[in-house]
């Protein structure tokens, strides 16, 4: 009943290749962006915004480009923690080092040096493929993490190893603030969000598919697999180290190599897997499970009012969580994306059951 | 179709649940202090962070036992587990800030790194760090850094005392030119501290330093211990924390390296550390962060008013252990920093710019540590604008095979050498974060 798309008609061949053809959607979509940038930041508090909102838009960002890579061109990588330290430091040495630039600016800087590095660690993916790309991909995760604890220069030769971002200001605005931070965030998730949908319903995406799919037979009919390979490594890294650029300046202020170790590899790829291979809403669902989940386990003895210690809430908190991931595997291994699809079509029928 | 809006139904139903009981749980007492205790009770460093985390527990109900609270003001704690990782830290803290009628007293991070993430938001939120025995070494100087509190010691005055007290046990400082000393340390902010020190030290005195990092969490220790074998230096330091320090013991007996020639930072010196290698832990030393194991006065208080009444935050053996004495005395300086406050500011809830003022005016002096019930675990300590740090005093103890023992005397940190490397880096932090100091002779 709510999908209906009964007298909705295109008469234009723009209008029936919209991103959102049905006009529910549109107005779903414009629903949810006016909670995100008008509701959200009139009702949240200062805690929803730094631990919930900035963190969930900061990880959507990344799994949107792991996304890209692993669902759309179907090859594995295990090196985003590494790349989003690729973002984090470049983006770190550009401000310091280039006292006055646009912060804006240097994310964007610091993606584009974290495409460079992505372009060269996905050269492996010539020659090897799927689990043996994973590792070749988890090289580069160790061999970044070694990079930015050994290699003073990366750390301003700092002698602790930590970092702290410099203040970001814009046009005069200072980016201090929660609510201007998670706007900030929203905006530049929702433009990559845009591009990235844009990207994959176009040829550059149908290329990275077909790679997916069948190898061999997209190179038969020419599909160049080195382009198309290496394209998905670099757009995805790009969206990778802004996010790992976010991530640092935004959401932590102050960070050492740890925050960007192999968990944060395995966190993002899981956001991905349970979210939806191949699914740009899988990515952001996928986020939200995996970086509010746990907050909610935790948290959800004290709304209770049962009294268990904090050692316990957290051992349950992995059981659950673990429990949580094998179950949605299980039940729905094509991701959250899928049971929204299903949920959606449904919908079309609701309340008409055939 | 009908499962669909039954499962619909059920979603919904417990979202109105949560959320009515998310209001329900809000509600202030007037009279209550609120401190918060990051904890690790889980992951690969839980077995250093819960007797800590007793302790720090046991003292603050001490307080509300014995004493009804500070000043007539119950404290209410919360724990929230970190698991040593940064970004749970912050998470804790962003939970925990504003809790409590005044908002959280006083945060003690208990990890160097999440340490780091919390001064950028201390100063922004007002709420100021007790980082004992860790932290940043050049938050010493209290005129950069407002809001920073590294009480009784930071790892550059540890480093310094354990290269003192080397030069004791070969005659003289200047003893020690060629020789080797050996820092095996934990791969993060925490292990990399006492390194520009050190450097500085070595200089100094013309021994050489080798610097071997171990990954986080430290289990796999073959390779540091294999060049220790290859390198034999004559004395190696040991910087790790959690499961690094047991492990590491056992790599020296696996390389036989004498353990009486290890010295560890006092992280690195409890009994969950030395009685994972059991005997082969003999002789095994580590500075004494003013306290060792052991019961005092304070303890028979505890036991009487804590763990008789059933409230013990932990099993009633551990009490008198070197980190759960750790955890007492840290939950001992934000009681007295605050009760300090109320001197100022009124016997009523302090807010966190209130405590702040409060720790930098702490003057503990003899009597007032025998009044407490600390004698022969602290020296007289106080903290000024200048000085965060309150004291630069520790002892140098090691492990019998069955207890603790000291081995020195009171060593103290040398000021001449640490002020300077304080002032500089603290300068460097302040035009980093182009922060004006303040004026000390006027705070």
């Amino acid at each position: 009943m709510f999908y209906r798309e009964a007298g909705q008609f295109k008469t234009s061949y723009a209008a029936d290749q919209a991103v959102f053809p049905i006009l529910q959607d549109r107005v779903f979509i414009a629903l949810w962006l006016a909670i995100g940038f008008i509701l959200v930041p009139l009702v949240s508090t200062e805690y929803l915004f730094r631990a919930i909102f900035i963190p969930f838009l900061i990880m959507s960002l990344a799994a949107l480009g792991l996304n890209l890579l692993v669902g759309y061109c179907g090859q594995l990588s295990l090196g985003t923690g590494g790349f989003m330290a690729v973002g984090a430091y470049a983006a770190y040495n550009l401000c310091v080092r280039l006292p006055g630039l646009n912060p804006l600016l240097a994310f964007l800087l610091a993606g584009g040096v974290t495409t460079v590095v992505g372009i060269v660690f996905g050269i492996p993916s010539l020659r090897i493929r799927g689990y043996y790309l994973a590792v070749a991909t988890l090289a580069a995760q160790f061999f970044l993490d070694w990079v930015f604890s050994r290699v003073a220069w990366f750390t301003n030769n700092s002698s602790s190893g930590s970092i702290t971002a410099p203040p970001l200001t814009l046009f005069s605005l200072t980016f201090e603030t929660p609510v201007r931070k998670y706007l900030l965030c929203l905006a530049i998730l929702v433009l990559f969000a845009v591009v990235a949908k844009n990207i994959v319903r176009g040829r550059i995406g149908r290329v990275w598919m077909a790679t997916r799919d069948m190898d061999v037979a997209a190179e038969i009919i020419g599909i160049r697999p080195m382009y198309a390979k290496l394209s998905a490594f670099a757009v995805s890294s790009f969206f990778i180290g802004v996010a790992g650029a976010l991530w640092a300046f935004v959401h932590l202020g102050s960070w050492e190599p740890l925050a960007f170790d192999i968990n944060r590899s395995f966190s993002i790829l899981f956001m991905v897997i349970i979210g939806g291979l191949g699914s740009i809403l899988g990515s952001l669902l996928g986020a939200a499970f995996i970086t509010l989940l746990p907050l909610l386990l935790n948290q959800l003895p004290q709304w209770l009012g049962i009294a268990i210690s904090t050692a316990m809430i957290s051992h349950l908190e992995s059981m659950i969580f673990g429990a949580l991931i094998v179950f949605f595997l299980i039940v729905e291994p094509l991701g959250l994306a899928r049971l929204w699809h299903l949920g959606k079509e449904k919908l079309r029928l609701w309340p008409f059951p055939y | 179709m009908e499962k669909f809006v039954n499962f619909k139904a059920l979603v919904l139903g417990v979202a109105a649940a949560g959320a009515l009981l998310a209001a329900a749980q809000t509600f202030a007492q007037a009279n209550e202090q609120f401190v918060p205790a990051l904890v690790y009770r889980s992951g690969p460093y839980a077995p250093n962070g819960v007797p800590f985390a007793n302790g720090y527990a046991d003292y603050l109900t001490l307080v509300n036992e014995r004493d009804g609270g500070i000043n007539g003001v119950k404290i209410v704690f919360e724990e929230c587990e970190t698991g040593y990782s940064t970004d749970r830290g912050v998470e804790c803290y962003e939970r925990l800030k504003g809790k409590g009628p005044t908002g959280a007293a006083v945060f003690s991070p208990l990890s160097t790194g999440i340490t780091y993430a919390l001064t950028e938001k201390a100063p922004v939120d007002k709420i100021p760090l007790i980082t004992m025995g860790y932290g940043r070494s050049e938050s010493v100087d209290g005129s950069v850094f407002a809001w920073n509190f590294p009480l009784l010691g930071t790892y550059w005055t540890a480093a310094d005392v354990i290269i003192q007290y080397i030069g004791q046990l070969n005659g003289g400082l200047d003893k020690l030119k060629g020789k080797k000393i050996a820092l095996i340390y934990h791969d993060s902010p925490y292990g990399k501290e006492p390194i520009p020190l050190l450097n500085e030290r070595a200089r100094r005195h013309g021994f050489e330093l080798l610097t071997i990092p171990v990954t986080h969490p430290g289990v796999e220790q073959k390779a540091a211990w294999l060049q220790v074998r290859q390198n034999r230096p004559d004395y190696v330091l040991l910087w790790g924390w959690g499961v690094m320090n047991s492990t590491a013991i056992k790599e020296a007996v696996a390389v036989n390296y004498p353990r009486d020639h290890m010295i560890g930072v006092w992280w690195a010196g409890a009994e969950p550390d030395v009685l994972p290698a059991g005997e082969d832990a003999k002789g095994y030393n580590s500075i004494a962060l003013q306290h060792s194991a052991g019961q005092i006065a304070v303890h028979a208080d505890i036991l009487k008013n804590v763990h008789d009444k059933g409230k013990g935050a932990g099993k009633r053996e551990e009490v008198g252990h070197v980190l759960y004495n750790r955890g007492m005395l840290n939950a001992m300086l934000v009681v007295e920093s605050i009760r300090t406050a109320q001197g100022k500011y009124g016997r009523k809830p302090m807010t966190g710019e209130q405590v702040r003022w409060g720790i930098e005016n702490l003057n503990l002096d003899q009597n007032r540590i025998k009044q407490l019930g600390f004698a022969g675990m602290l020296q007289p300590l106080k903290v000024s604008c200048n000085d965060h740090e309150g004291v630069r005093h520790a002892r140098i103890h090691q492990w019998d095979g069955a207890k603790w023992k000291f081995v020195s005397d009171w060593i103290e940190g040398d000021n001449t050498l640490l002020r300077p490397m304080v002032d500089e880096a603290a300068k460097k932090y302040a035009k980093e974060k182009n922060i004006t100091p303040r004026d000390c002779t006027k705070a």
